[in-house]
């Protein structure tokens, strides 16, 4: 769930790094108030969780509270990518001497966090790396050992960064790494991290993403934050293919047959078992297929929850062919979904056969739902077929990548 | 009486499917509810339901024997033992 930048700033100055005297406000004459107090040029900003801000007129300069009142009223009219905003983000015009990038992201490969700094901030990570990649340091780091000073110095060393702006920068990428580890985030960046003339450093603009799945661990923070329990803050609004995937789950309490999101790929996957619904899509795509959707079944959904799903799959327009995977399964019954994903063909009037790519659901009960696929004549998989190779083999069928 | 699934079908004896009580201990019994009972009290199979069969034989245990078969049409129509 991602902060907006106003909150991420406020993490950023609890765990002790530098920020500039901002405020922010859902109101124009507030946003006027807050410029006095500043007393002196400031930035506006516009509230909204998604990029492109400068360029959509979301932050403008002003150089009197009067102009900051003007600009906020503008701006809290203003959409942006289809986003109104929170409010506005009041900050000083901070005389910054140079910018520098921080951040610390989740490495999900390595299953660690990533300290990332470079001395060339204020712009995308990815281009100074593209353009410049001799000025960004890297470094993983535990997430569970405590975290040494000399772990962050390393990163910032390793860009040339010397003498006292490295001493400087050591604690704020520290902590940086440190709240990013007990929020259990998933990003937390701060760019740019302005150097002052007085050689100081401060935050001035911040982006974090918290994992969705570790909301209830830090429920204070994000009442702190009053962050509702209600707000999701996905990136995009559910689609008509996803919310009908919701309702099929909703219907019958058996079980798990839903989560659905939507792609524009020509396989549809039935998939399932813990991070395995994950592990197969990343191997469908590896394969050069083309997923038409991600789903997750597990817990032993009911034939007619499983049929539900497999039907909305293989409704989808584009979808040429589904592929039935899970890891062995306990809890699930192999029988149980084969009745479903082949009753779905049935009742659409496809055969079974043609419709399945693959069927690889090894566990409970697979004699029985080996049995019921041979009788339809579906292609499927015991346990001596690894996910990857049944991943590979349904992208073979299909004719690998879609158009 | 039988009533054929896509994957399962059960089949019940006229007499004992009459029979109220045995219609209400399979009712009891079934955990995916293939079972119901008629107005009358008399044994009803519910058709929506069949191909949701778990194999679990309680419905078995609850009828005497020779009485009720299930029925698996996957399987070159092996009866349940
Ligand atoms: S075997 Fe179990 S699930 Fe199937 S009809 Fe009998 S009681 Fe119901």
């Amino acid at each position: 769930m991602r902060f907006f930048e106003y909150e991420a700033r406020e993490v950023v100055k609890r765990a002790g790094i530098p920020v500039t005297d901002y405020g922010f406000t859902t109101d124009a004459a507030e946003a006027r108030e807050i410029a006095q107090r500043i007393d002196g040029p400031t930035v506006i900003k516009s509230q909204v969780l998604s990029g492109g801000r400068m360029k959509a007129g979301g932050v403008k300069f002003a150089d009197t509270p009067e102009e900051a009142e003007s600009h906020a009223r503008e701006i809290l009219q203003l959409e942006i990518a289809g986003h109104m905003p929170r409010g506005v983000l009041v900050d000083p015009k901070a005389e910054v001497e140079q910018e520098y990038y921080a951040g610390v992201v989740w490495d999900g490969i390595r299953k660690q966090p990533v300290m990332i700094f470079s001395p060339v901030g204020g712009i995308d990570i990815e281009q100074v790396a593209e353009e410049q990649p001799e000025k960004v340091g890297r470094r993983h780091f535990s997430n569970i050992l405590p975290l040494s000073d000399f772990e962050a110095k390393e990163v910032i060393a390793a860009t040339g960064v010397t003498g006292s702006a490295l001493n400087k920068l050591v604690p704020i990428v520290k902590r940086l790494a440190q709240l990013f580890v007990e929020n259990d985030m998933v990003l937390a960046e701060i760019n740019p991290l302005g150097r002052l003339a007085d050689g100081s450093f401060v935050a001035l603009d911040a982006h974090m993403d918290i994992e969705n799945e570790a909301r209830g661990r830090h429920k204070k923070l994000l009442a702190d934050l009053g962050v509702g329990d209600e707000e999701t803050r996905q990136a995009r609004e559910a689609t008509p293919f996803e919310l009908a995937g919701e309702e099929v789950d909703s219907q019958d309490h058996r079980g798990v047959a839903g989560n659905v999101t939507e792609f524009d790929g020509n396989l549809g996957l039935v998939i399932g078992a813990g991070g395995g619904s994950l592990t197969l899509f990343d191997a469908v795509r590896a394969h050069g297929g083309k997923p038409a959707n991600y789903c997750e079944i597990g817990g032993n959904p009911s034939v007619s929850k499983t049929c539900g799903l497999a039907k909305l799959v293989l409704q989808k327009p584009g979808v040429e062919q589904i592929a039935v995977m899970m890891s062995i399964v306990s809890n699930t019954r192999v029988d149980i979904v084969a009745r479903g994903v082949i009753k779905a063909c049935l009742e659409l009037g496809h055969d079974p056969g043609e419709k399945i790519a693959i069927f690889r659901i090894p566990g409970a009960w697979e004699e029985e739902g080996f049995k019921i696929l041979e009788k339809y004549g579906v292609d499927y998989a015991d346990r001596s077929v690894s996910l990857n190779e049944a991943a590979r083999r349904a992208v073979e069928k299909i004719g690998g990548a879609s158009a | 009486m039988r009533k054929d699934g896509t994957f399962i079908a059960v089949a019940v004896e006229d007499g004992a499917a009459a029979d109220a009580e045995l219609a209400r201990k399979l009712t009891e019994a079934c955990p995916v509810d293939i079972f119901a009972q008629g107005a009358g009290g008399e044994l009803e199979i519910v058709q929506d339901n069949l191909d949701e069969c778990v194999l679990c034989r309680l419905c078995l245990d609850a009828s005497p024997p020779n009485t009720l078969s299930v029925i698996k049409l996957y399987d070159g129509d092996a009866v349940l033992a």
